[in-house]
């Protein structure tokens, strides 16, 4: 991957779910990219609408071993020098769909009318020329912050990010944060 | 003949609403655009800036504006999605006449002025001036508001103007007047970040104003207690400190239990009390007997909940109260602001730095739009059409006899009853779409059918402009210049975009045309915006929403200018009352008593469940733009009747399951959604549907006693589950009839 000297490596994604309003917003401004066609990389569900408003937003963690670029047989996925997992080179991929199954965060979607594998690349076309990605710039309660970590900090005091997720005995280390209680360093999924 | 000209599904597949989605590649132009265009959303009062890319005098895309001070980029999906209401296949081209059993055919600008301007005139001279109406709205910038105000006074010589508003802020305006001398959010959201005590009455931020929740998140970095009232557990109530779940009708039970209780405890502010403020003593002998077990009876919240609520509220030493729609629609909407005010000026904490008050102004122009025109008593300037001095100034920058300025008409709701009774004959609409977004809108239709002649200026055609004998074909936020003034009292700069396509005019020409052919040209020789601007800033100097130091340029270099600005010099007002003198007449702010009294329509057996109604965050009022959006829809295709489970489960209603809903107004079908986060005693349904789909079938047209506002947010329903094959409803999403 060419080196863009307009990446800000000093920046980075933090996802703060309890601040998620579930708007949709984010979605809809993914879907806005030209690279997308109208499909957005971000997802926003409720957990559990019969009992809770609460809604989650998952968008590509960016994995520091991403297991999709492991699993996937035509090795269509690659990790750029910034940590950015890119979405499959579409010469490359072929819709298998292991990259699908395999990640632990259940991101990457097949689009059927293209067989192929679309996700997020955090908005490159935009963080390579030093901007923030799309759904962290239009979130309108800020649950998708793109900034530095000195800067969330400060904002954010009894917050804590966090990039370690345990699966199991898998242990999973992410280029994207999550906003977690104060002095927390992981996060178990049971 | 004000009737559909032909049924509704056939002017539907002509004028739609039809979904307008973005090709998959993006429209033409949208990655090397000919400009991008620095102006606003044309939705809600929080006025969020963005950019709008436009190819081939097309809008074809957005950017967000990084730069504008108060959402810095940020969007809701409305504010996304805005620019396809640009470019849309169901934009109104030319001018349309009724023809009975056809429909409408589009006609020239000739024809439709010839006719609109014959029939106006025949309908004034055979039954008064006053027989001939207009209802107008505040998404429209203050330059047309002034117009359309300035058009009624002068040109119309009606005194039967009135305006969307009164559906909206009337209550907070009023109370704000009694209470202030003056009309306006007293902080800036900036004063937010450091207030330790946030309360959020009757406010579905998150969905109605999404851009807001940033602002209260990053006070509750800071350390901020959330208190969130409101029936429901809505986004932003989820994770307050203090979720109060009031029962719908009865906020002013629990403020007035929480200022005794401020009073019992001394948690008052004594020296702003006895040096700045009016009324306190009657104000509390109003709520000595109201006990926290009394509120709690009353309000169904419980005992420990506002104890909490009344102390994190009496021992803050900075605070911001924000209210809405949730306690201002209803037949004591005043009264419940009223109780707002009152807790804040028993704490003092008014007018200082991280200490606020305020509405949170719904519509997009809804501050300024109510301030400078098309208010039924209103002048501009926010001045008194009662009052001979203010009268007099208005006439005068007129050029009009203050004699032949008409008085106060009718608010807007009982406007439509006198229309329904016949003293109403004509009617010219802007901005508006009654038949959805009023009360007991069975009452609307037949009043829409006893017109003798109805106009209807819009860029789609919409639920109420299809009964129109003319349409005529207006413009679009981005299709002209002007300002608006956001919920925050700060006057942006809106920048034309693209001109409007086909044969469609400007509003602004439109209406300036309507003057001229009425024989009032002389008073209407504007050759820009700005040039009506700059009028509307003589007409407002003096007045309390004073705009006199506001030009084009100041707006632009300050990214906006909080009024009141009264002279070249003046930076604007961000914080008001920093000087602790008031606008009242005393120059105190004033304490009102508040007594509690019941909804206009309490539950009984027949009607045993409180129905009330608000908004969800992709649609946007009556829906004319954003149900034309496809997202938007999709989000939320339809209105669901939300309902708690122990309530499902005793009238056997399962999950998606078809309801009626009855009122004595009216019955309506709609499918349940049966859900925690609401209070066990009330139902739920938005209001952005029309036709058979409209929760305003089913709403009560009693209204405040002061502001006119109708009672939207309760009233007594009974619920009967249904098989789908017994609907009645046929293919109700978009019919109107």
């Amino acid at each position: 991957m060419e080196t863009n000297t307009y990446y800000r490596t000093d920046q980075e994604f933090f996802v703060d779910m309890q601040r998620c309003i579930g708007c949709h917003a984010c979605e809809m401004a993914c879907a806005e990219c030209e690279t997308n066609g109208q499909e957005s990389m971000i997802h926003v569900n409720y957990v559990d609408r019969a009992y809770t408003i609460q809604t989650t937003v998952q968008v590509c963690m960016h994995c520091e071993d991403p297991v999709c670029a492991q699993v996937c047989p035509a090795d269509a996925i690659a990790k750029d020098e910034f940590g950015v997992v890119h979405t499959a080179n579409t010469s490359r991929c072929i819709g298998c769909s292991n990259c699908v199954m395999a990640c632990p965060f259940g991101v990457p979607k097949k689009q059927e009318q293209y067989d192929l594998m679309m996700k997020c690349n955090m908005c490159y076309d935009r963080t390579s020329a030093g901007k923030k990605p799309m759904c962290a710039t239009v979130c309108p309660s800020q649950a998708l912050y793109y900034g530095t970590r000195e800067e969330i900090r400060a904002m954010r005091p009894n917050s804590e990010p966090v990039n370690t997720f345990i699966f199991g005995k898998e242990t999973v280390k992410t280029k994207v944060n999550i906003m977690m209680p104060k002095g927390s360093t992981f996060l178990k999924v049971h | 003949m004000a009737t559909l000209p032909v049924q509704a599904d056939a002017i539907i597949q002509r004028y739609g609403p039809h979904l307008n989605y973005a090709p998959k590649e993006g429209f033409y132009g949208r990655e090397e655009p000919d400009k991008s265009v620095k102006t606003h959303c044309c939705f809600c009062g929080m006025q969020c800036g963005i950019k709008l890319l436009v190819k081939d005098n097309k809008v074809v895309g957005f950017d967000p504006w990084m730069e504008f001070p108060f959402n810095e980029g940020r969007l809701c999906p409305k504010g996304v999605q805005r620019y396809l209401q640009n470019n849309h296949p169901d934009r109104l081209l030319s001018p349309l006449k009724r023809v009975a059993g056809q429909g409408f055919e589009p006609v020239g600008w000739e024809e439709a002025m010839d006719t609109t301007i014959a029939a106006i005139r025949r309908i004034q001279q055979t039954y008064g001036k006053d027989a001939f109406s207009i209802l107008s709205g505040v998404s429209l910038t203050n330059e047309k508001s002034y117009l359309v105000g300035k058009l009624a006074r002068v040109a119309f010589q009606t005194k039967n103007l009135d305006y969307n508003g009164r559906l909206c802020m009337v209550s907070a305006g009023a109370g704000n007047k009694k209470a202030f001398g003056l009309d306006r959010a007293s902080n800036t959201y900036a004063d937010l970040k450091h207030a330790e005590v946030i309360i959020i009455a009757g406010a579905n931020v998150s969905e109605t104003f999404p851009t807001l929740t940033h602002w209260v998140w990053q006070a509750r970095d800071n350390g901020a207690k959330l208190i969130i009232i409101d029936p429901r557990v809505t986004p932003i109530a989820r994770t307050a400190d203090l979720h109060l779940d009031v029962r719908p009708g009865t906020d002013s039970a629990l403020y007035g239990a929480m200022l005794n209780y401020l009073v019992q405890q001394d948690l008052l502010d004594h020296d702003f009390i006895d040096n700045y403020t009016m009324g306190f003593a009657d104000t509390i002998a109003a709520v000595k007997d109201y006990s926290l077990e009394w509120a709690a009876g009353v309000t169904g919240i419980s005992i420990e909940k506002i104890r909490q609520a009344a102390e994190l509220w009496g021992r803050a030493k900075t605070s911001f109260l924000l209210h809405a729609r949730g306690i201002e629609h209803h037949t004591k909407g005043v009264d419940n602001v009223l109780g707002c005010i009152n807790l804040v000026l028993a704490t003092g904490r008014i007018g200082k730095p991280y200490c606020g008050y305020g509405t949170i102004t719904g519509q997009g122009n809804g501050q300024g739009g109510r301030e400078h025109g098309h208010k039924c008593d209103q002048l501009p300037g926010n001045r008194d059409i009662t009052n001979p001095e203010h009268r007099q100034y208005i006439a005068n920058v007129w050029g009009i006899e203050e004699s032949a300025l008409p008085g106060k008409g009718y608010t807007a709701y009982a406007l439509i009853e006198a229309i329904h009774r016949g003293e109403v004959k004509g009617l010219l609409s802007i901005c508006f779409n009654p038949l959805v977004s009023l009360p007991n809108n069975q009452f609307v239709r037949e009043a829409l059918e006893k017109l003798e002649f109805y106009v209807a200026i819009d860029f789609f055609l919409n639920e109420t402009a299809r009964h129109a004998d003319i349409v005529l074909a207006g413009s679009l936020q981005e299709e002209e210049e002007g300002t608006v003034t956001t919920a925050e009292g700060r006057v942006t700069r809106i920048r034309q975009a693209v001109t409007p396509p086909g044969e469609a005019r400007a509003d602004t020409e439109i209406l300036l045309e309507i003057a001229r052919r009425l024989g009032a040209g002389d008073k209407f020789n504007f050759q820009s915006s700005e040039e009506i601007f700059n009028e509307l800033r003589v007409a407002s100097k003096g007045g309390t929403a004073d705009y006199y130091g506001i030009t084009y340029e100041k707006i632009e270099k300050q990214m906006g200018v909080f009024w009141p600005c009264p002279s070249l010099d003046h930076p604007g007002t961000p914080r008001l009352w920093e000087d602790r003198k008031f606008s009242t007449p005393d120059g105190k702010a004033h304490f009102n008593p508040v007594t509690y009294k019941p909804p206009s329509e309490v539950t009984d057996a027949e009607y045993p469940v409180v129905l009330t109604t608000g908004r969800v965050v992709s649609q946007y009022l009556s829906g004319t733009q954003t149900r034309r959006i496809g997202k938007l829809v999709d989000q939320f295709p339809e209105p669901l009747l939300e309902i708690h489970p122990e309530m499902a489960a005793r009238y056997g209603i399962t999950q998606r399951q078809l309801v009626r809903v009855s009122t004595r107004r009216g019955a309506a079908e709609f499918h349940a959604n049966i859900v925690e986060t609401i209070r066990k005693d009330t139902v739920f349904i938005p209001y952005h549907w029309p036709g058979k789909k409209s929760a305003n079938q089913l709403t009560i047209g009693t209204l405040d006693p002061v502001s006119k506002i109708p009672e939207f947010k309760v009233c007594a329903c009974q619920l009967t589950p249904l098989q789908e094959e017994e609907s009645g409803a046929g293919n109700p999403a978009y019919a109107s009839e």
